[in-house]
């Protein structure tokens, strides 16, 4: 009895796995790419779980627009199957998960996938599967690289763009200055050092009197800020995420040091960082930026940002309206439809491709004059960035429109 | 704790192994590919845990020695990938070995917490600028997939898949080999008993690095293997959450059998795609409340769960 019952759990184990794997197999249906007469196939990886899961509003607002273009109609004459999985912010499960969508789910494309690591490593398989990679979540200059990977394309302004802007407009506005820098230590702030760098040239080695890092993971910057204050320096640039920009700004205020300040275009919500780090410390800081700050007051009566606010509290009302994210989302899903658009009926990868490499088009949820512009040799959509500046109530555009590709 | 080689069990299971690439689709077998590899990093973590009774949250550290290696050779120096195996594997057992000696004169949370610190640190080291024309900074190493050899009828996936088959094979069969010996016995004795252990004779702090250092090496082979099977290694795959995952994958699984490591493997590959499946908005919780079931209901795991039931059965027949 016993020797038959191991026998047994050992044969049903078994059969249990092979039954589990086989039967998904046969589930699933045949089509050709991913795109039928009736229906568009579109797969996206998210971190809905692990270290940086506050993005997957991402994938939440771009699930609940497909939705909402479902309702109206679909896409010319075709509904959007969208199919978003959790990745866990982990590169082998991203490239587990893509996998997934492209072979099981068979999906046209791969849209606004989040995160570098998480999208390096899927990059090279897209590619040579020739599935469209667009609008990638992550701002790397790695992202419009046409030459080696085709299929593949970003969608933010690259970090070097918005510290170019930012070395532009020290050299003409404060040519003299000694400048310190602190900045996360990972893809996002070691570029936008570099793109200062890069935008100082010759004169680099001589302004730039110190720069501090600090790991995503660490609780306060405020020994950083303390060791910057005593380099000197009159200009500081910061190149931090918003909760560690609102410790910045703080601190640099409580110690009396007066430096011109310079935020990263990731911490220039009023209400989730400057609130916090407090509004009359925040006066007089400058930043560089592409999309309007929902909660910015000088936009109280846009008429893009209420169609955003509007459309907000219809069909994703869980989300938060002053979350960044949220419009950066909104205005990438824009944009994936208008190639989607323009593709027509003409839906293989290759006329996907094309479609997304000849975009035109301006989106109201962007900083006035912004256009999105790609072609076959520019696998940027946005490159273009406005200086502002913070008066203790809201930003104020200064300038004129920069276009980062200009600069030298 | 019965150790003995179960047929039953192991020879059908051994038979699906070699089936199961063929029935699946291609991103299946990578998953399978990856329940391998993870069991094998939960067989190192059970010799060390469930037989010798010291505590890591470190393991992930290992791990990235392991995938950085087998990527540097490959990427920097054109080795084969396979072997890079026998020197991830050599190097995983150094440095588990040199970091075992001093860290274990510290009993219990205390070596918790010293690997704890092994798992925050890895990160930042391989970020490190210092290490950047090998590692690849953030970047991380992209690498090529390995292709079959031309006469064997396969997929460069159900290949991988094979290839890690037979070095789980390898290693499970020494880990058994291990337990079931003289080794075997000093360590659980080391376990239960630590001062009768030592006043028979035993040199508890030897025999504790090295099975630190074996453990240690399964973990980077284990790693080694994830580098060449999904062709790419950051810092970000090396985070502090994957040394407690390791740590969750083996209490679930079960601490004190081998077959653990498998399931354990099953555990973490698959139940996180099903709380995704099952809810976008919370799939940690999701997670959390399969977890709290699974220690609940099988606080020995469930390989441990297999020893209660065939106790039922014997108990039913009387």
């Amino acid at each position: 009895m016993r020797v038959a019952f191991q026998w047994l759990t050992g044969i049903a184990v078994a059969s249990t796995v092979l039954l589990s794997g086989a039967s998904s197999a046969l589930a699933q249906k045949k089509s050709s790419v991913g795109a039928s007469d009736t229906e568009i196939r579109i797969g996206q990886t998210m971190p809905y779980s692990g270290p940086a899961s506050a993005l997957s509003t991402l994938g939440r607002l771009h699930t609940a627009y497909f939705e909402m273009i479902n309702e109206q109609g679909g896409i010319n004459g075709r509904k959007i199957k969208f199919i978003s999985l959790d990745d866990g912010f982990s590169p082998p499960k991203a490239v587990e998960q893509t996998r997934r969508l492209v072979e099981q789910e068979k999906v046209l494309l791969m849209f606004a996938p989040y995160g570098t690591a998480t999208s390096a490593a899927v990059r090279k398989y897209l590619n040579s599967k020739k599935v469209p990679q667009l609008f990638v979540v992550a701002g790397g200059a790695m992202w419009g690289d046409y030459k080696n990977y085709p299929w593949t394309m970003g969608w933010m302004p690259r970090y070097e763009i918005e510290s170019r802007i930012h070395a532009d407009f020290i050299l003409k506005n404060r040519p003299n200055a000694k400048i310190a820098i602190i900045y996360q230590n990972d893809d996002f702030g070691k570029e936008l050092a570099r793109g200062l760098r890069e935008g100082l040239g010759d004169r680099a080695a001589s302004m730039i009197v110190k720069e501090v890092s600090y790991e995503v993971t660490d609780a306060t910057v405020d020994s950083q800020v303390a060791t910057l204050k005593e380099s000197g320096a009159d200009v500081l640039l910061s190149y931090t995420f918003p909760r560690f920009s609102a410790q910045v700004i703080r601190r640099v205020y409580d110690i009396g040091w007066k430096p011109l300040l310079i935020l990263s275009q990731t911490s220039l919500s009023v209400v989730n960082v400057l609130t916090p780090a407090g509004l009359e410390k925040s006066k007089g800081v400058y930043a560089a930026q592409y999309v309007k700050d929902p909660s910015d007051p000088a936009w109280a009566n846009d008429p893009h940002l209420a169609e955003f606010r509007a459309w907000m509290a219809k069909y994703y009302p869980s989300g938060d309206i002053n979350d960044s994210s949220n419009l950066f989302g909104y205005a990438l899903v824009k944009t994936m439809v208008e190639v989607l658009r323009k593709a027509g009926d003409d839906l293989t990868h290759e006329n996907i491709m094309k479609s997304a490499a000849a975009l035109d088009m301006e989106i109201g949820v962007l900083v006035p004059g912004i256009r999105i512009k790609t072609g076959p040799e520019d696998f940027y959509p946005v490159e273009q960035m406005h200086l502002m500046n913070f008066d203790g109530k809201s930003w104020h555009l200064t300038g004129e429109l920069v276009d980062g590709t200009r600069l030298k | 704790m019965q150790q003995s080689l179960n047929l039953k069990l192991i020879v059908p299971l051994a038979l699906v192994a070699l089936v199961l690439p063929f029935v699946l689709e291609s991103y299946q077998v990578l998953q399978f590919t990856m329940v391998i590899i993870l069991s094998i990093v939960l067989a190192g973590l059970i010799l060390l845990t469930g037989f010798n009774g010291q505590v890591s949250l470190g393991h992930g550290a290992f791990y990235a020695i392991g995938a950085y290696t087998a990527a540097i050779l490959m990427n920097g120096a054109g080795v084969p990938y396979l072997a890079t195996l026998p020197v991830a594997a050599l190097l995983g057992l150094v440095a588990g070995y040199l970091f075992g000696l001093p860290a274990l004169r510290l009993e219990g949370h205390y070596l918790a917490l010293a690997t704890f610190a092994l798992a925050v640190a890895t990160p930042q080291i391989l970020k490190h600028k210092a290490l950047e024309p090998w590692t690849g900074g953030v970047q991380g190493i992209i690498l090529d997939k390995p292709e079959p050899p031309a006469w064997l009828p396969v997929d460069a996936d159900q290949w991988l898949y094979f290839v890690c088959l037979f070095v789980a094979a390898l290693l499970f069969l020494l880990a058994w080999n291990i337990v079931r010996g003289k080794v075997g016995r000093a360590i659980t004795a080391i376990r239960d008993q630590p001062i009768a252990a030592v006043s028979m004779g035993i040199d508890a702090a030897k025999y504790k690095s090295i099975t630190f250092g074996v453990s240690a090496m399964y973990t980077a082979v284990g790693g080694a293997l994830s580098a060449i099977v999904t062709q790419f290694v950051a810092p970000d795959s090396f985070a502090i959450f994957l040394s407690i995952t390791f740590f969750v994958g083996m209490v679930v699984g079960g601490v004190r059998s081998l077959a653990g490591a498998l399931l354990g493997a099953l555990f973490l590959q698959f139940v996180p795609n099903l709380a995704d499946e099952l809810s976008k908005a919370a799939p940690g919780i999701v997670f959390g409340a399969v977890l709290i079931g699974c220690v609940y209901l099988m606080p020995t795991g469930i390989a441990g769960l297999y020893g209660v039931l065939t106790e039922k059965v014997r108990r039913l027949r009387r």
